[in-house]
């Protein structure tokens, strides 16, 4: 396989396609600054209800479109909702539906990826061409498509559309990482001595292509992430007023003229996380060395 | 090359296949008869029978899909039940902005990123290149719907240009009416492709320009554009082809948002309406012509990329 035909290219992994670094690159401060805003992001995804914020659904109609104070820090939108408060709990639909469609991703195409590459022949022929045959479609259309004729919309079946469609390209890359450790010599080595699938699956396989397992599981995230505020600002994700970073855009869209903090904050904490995101996963590709030769 | 390419056909037709059966059964997901929930309760018996004949609801499913196909296969998409026109003529109307808006951005997208990457790939790791490196890489990670907001809040409000804010689209007109309504929506498109081109393109012209045909040509005393334009770039452009046929569905789906912000009634603005007022046949009409549509394009970009580069058919 030709490493650039159009099959083996798409947006999430053009984001692997970074810059050729030294091996062993060390990883920075930087990197753990994104870490550290990740962590910081997830803590608050799980904990809004716990923290002192106020409470995003209720709309003070006295203090509308209201700049940032030290009362409402990033100020109030147009029913009079606390927009800090609303970030945060935004935080959470992009952050669930990020993290449980990758997850189905990698549960199913992860183990299929990895067989196909270890067994090879007729199971892997057959596997890969459907899977191809998926790829083809243009998935972001067929998510809009779905989402909008599977009513009522929830929360559980925008994860369960995305987590499918991802299947593919998740499968696509560990596949193709199998491939390249598959036939090196310390796997022949375990093989001459006679250890069985599973062990050398699980012991010699898996540790190899972890790192480009979990720097793509990141940059697929963001690729979600990215996705699910799209389909909010087209008003097919969770429907208001449970906000998301996504709707909370597509709120402001109205009043733009009237309030910038409502456009400004919730899509400030989305291209932050995502910058975050996708340095992590770039970082740890060129930490351990994967070239995009290999994918 | 024909072998090559009769296969590549084969495939076609299997995806468009498997497309049609997907988008036939769209309407079945609809909870309830497919005819009620399309027309609505108050629907008249002819409406009704006028459907039932479109869709072949009163045949066993797989029957259903032959009746759907042959009527798609002539043409006739169904009749959209709120404005009372044909989803074809409705998608005829629509799909024009749609591929001018794509066009527009297409042509900057190439003609920012070919010479940039160019720039960065003559000294890699050098300031120039490690500057747009780390400018490429936030912009990877900045949404269309949030740069198309942000464009309209200070291009169209802050400093008032005229005829690039939301509903500044005026129907009927030619290619060169609306442009500058298309200005907004056309450079958030292609500063999402520029990012995508440029990252490709820059790392394999890098790995090109090692090869040693290059060197060989730094011997003969050729001039620095020389090697880049006809020496490296031609090897390189398969990569940047494959990265525009694979770029396609993300920048019909990107276009959707922009048109949705700006209100310019292209097929995504169109398909929003569709599904926030259930006019589910429209839905299923565009859904099937775009998804059609990516898979063929991707399809001329696989022949044009044998055409650049006869090895691959040969693989």
């Amino acid at each position: 396989m030709s490493s650039y035909s159009p099959e083996n290219l798409s947006l999430a992994e053009s984001a692997l396609m970074g810059v050729k670094e030294e091996p062993g690159q060390p990883l920075g401060v930087f990197f753990w600054i994104c870490v550290g805003w990740v962590g910081l992001n997830l803590i608050g995804a799980i904990f809004a209800n716990v923290l002192p914020l106020q409470n995003p659904i209720y709309g003070n109609y006295n203090l509308v479109n209201a700049a940032p104070s030290l009362h409402h820090l990033f100020g109030t939108d147009d029913l009079g909702r606390d927009i800090f408060a609303r970030v945060v709990y935004g935080s959470r639909v992009s952050i669930t539906v990020g993290l449980g469609s990758i997850l189905i991703g990698y549960c199913i195409g992860a183990p299929l990826g990895m067989l196909a590459a270890y067994r090879r022949g007729r199971f892997d022929a057959i596997l890969t061409g459907f899977m191809y045959l998926l790829l083809a479609f243009p998935a972001i259309i067929a998510t809009i498509a779905i989402l909008s004729f599977w009513s009522p919309r929830s929360l559980f079946k925008i994860i369960v559309v995305i987590g499918i469609a991802s299947v593919p390209l998740v499968y696509r890359v560990i596949r193709t990482a199998t491939l390249s450790v598959a036939t090196k010599d310390y796997v022949i080595a375990a093989k001459v001595q006679g250890a069985t699938d599973r062990r050398i699956l699980m012991k010699e396989l898996l540790p190899n292509i972890a790192p480009i397992a979990l720097s793509f599981f990141l940059i697929g995230l963001a690729t979600i992430i990215i996705l699910e505020g799209a389909l909010a600002f087209l008003g097919l994700s969770v429907n208001p007023p449970t906000p998301s970073w996504g709707n909370m855009i597509n709120e402001a869209r109205t009043v733009l003229s009237q309030n910038i903090w409502l456009a400004l904050f919730p899509s400030l904490a989305l291209c932050l996380f995502l910058i975050a995101l996708n340095f992590i996963g770039d970082r740890i590709r060129s930490h351990f060395d994967v070239t995009e030769v290999k994918l | 090359m024909l072998r090559y390419l009769t296969k590549r056909v084969m495939l076609l037709i299997g995806i468009v296949f498997v497309i049609s059966v997907g988008s036939f059964y769209l309407i079945h997901l609809l909870p309830g008869n497919p005819a009620t929930v399309i027309l609505g309760f108050g629907a008249t018996p002819e409406a009704k029978a006028v459907l039932y004949k479109q869709l072949g609801l009163s045949k066993p499913i797989y029957l259903q899909y032959f009746v759907w196909l042959g009527n798609i296969l002539h043409g006739n998409l169904g009749i959209s039940f709120i404005s009372q026109t044909t989803v074809a003529s409705v998608i005829r109307s629509a799909l024009p902005i749609d591929l001018e808006i794509i066009g527009i951005s297409q042509v900057f997208a190439f003609a920012a990123a070919i010479p940039i990457a160019m720039r960065s790939a003559r000294k890699p790791d050098g300031i120039v290149d490690r500057i747009l490196g780390a400018g490429s890489f936030t912009l990877l990670s900045i949404p269309p719907y949030i740069l198309i907001v942000v464009l309209v809040l200070f291009i169209s409000i802050k400093l008032g240009v005229a005829g690039t804010g939301p509903s500044a689209y005026v129907s009927g007109g030619s290619f060169f009416t609306n442009l500058e309504s298309f200005s907004l929506p056309a450079f958030t498109l292609a500063t999402g492709s520029f990012v995508i081109y440029y990252r490709v393109l820059r790392s394999d012209l890098i790995a090109t320009l090692q090869e040693e045909f290059i060197t060989m040509a730094r011997s003969k005393g050729l001039s620095q554009r020389r090697i880049m334009w006809r020496h490296a770039f031609r090897p390189s452009s398969v990569a940047l082809l494959g990265a525009a046929s694979v770029n396609i569905g993300g920048l019909i789906a990107a276009g959707f948002i922009v048109q949705y912000l700006l209100q310019i009634p292209g097929l995504g603005y169109t398909l929003i309406l569709a599904i926030n007022s259930s006019d589910f046949l429209v839905v299923q009409g565009i859904v099937l012509t775009v998804s059609v549509l990516v898979v063929a394009i991707n399809f001329f970009f696989d022949f044009v990329i044998n055409v650049v580069d006869p090895r691959i058919s040969r693989e």
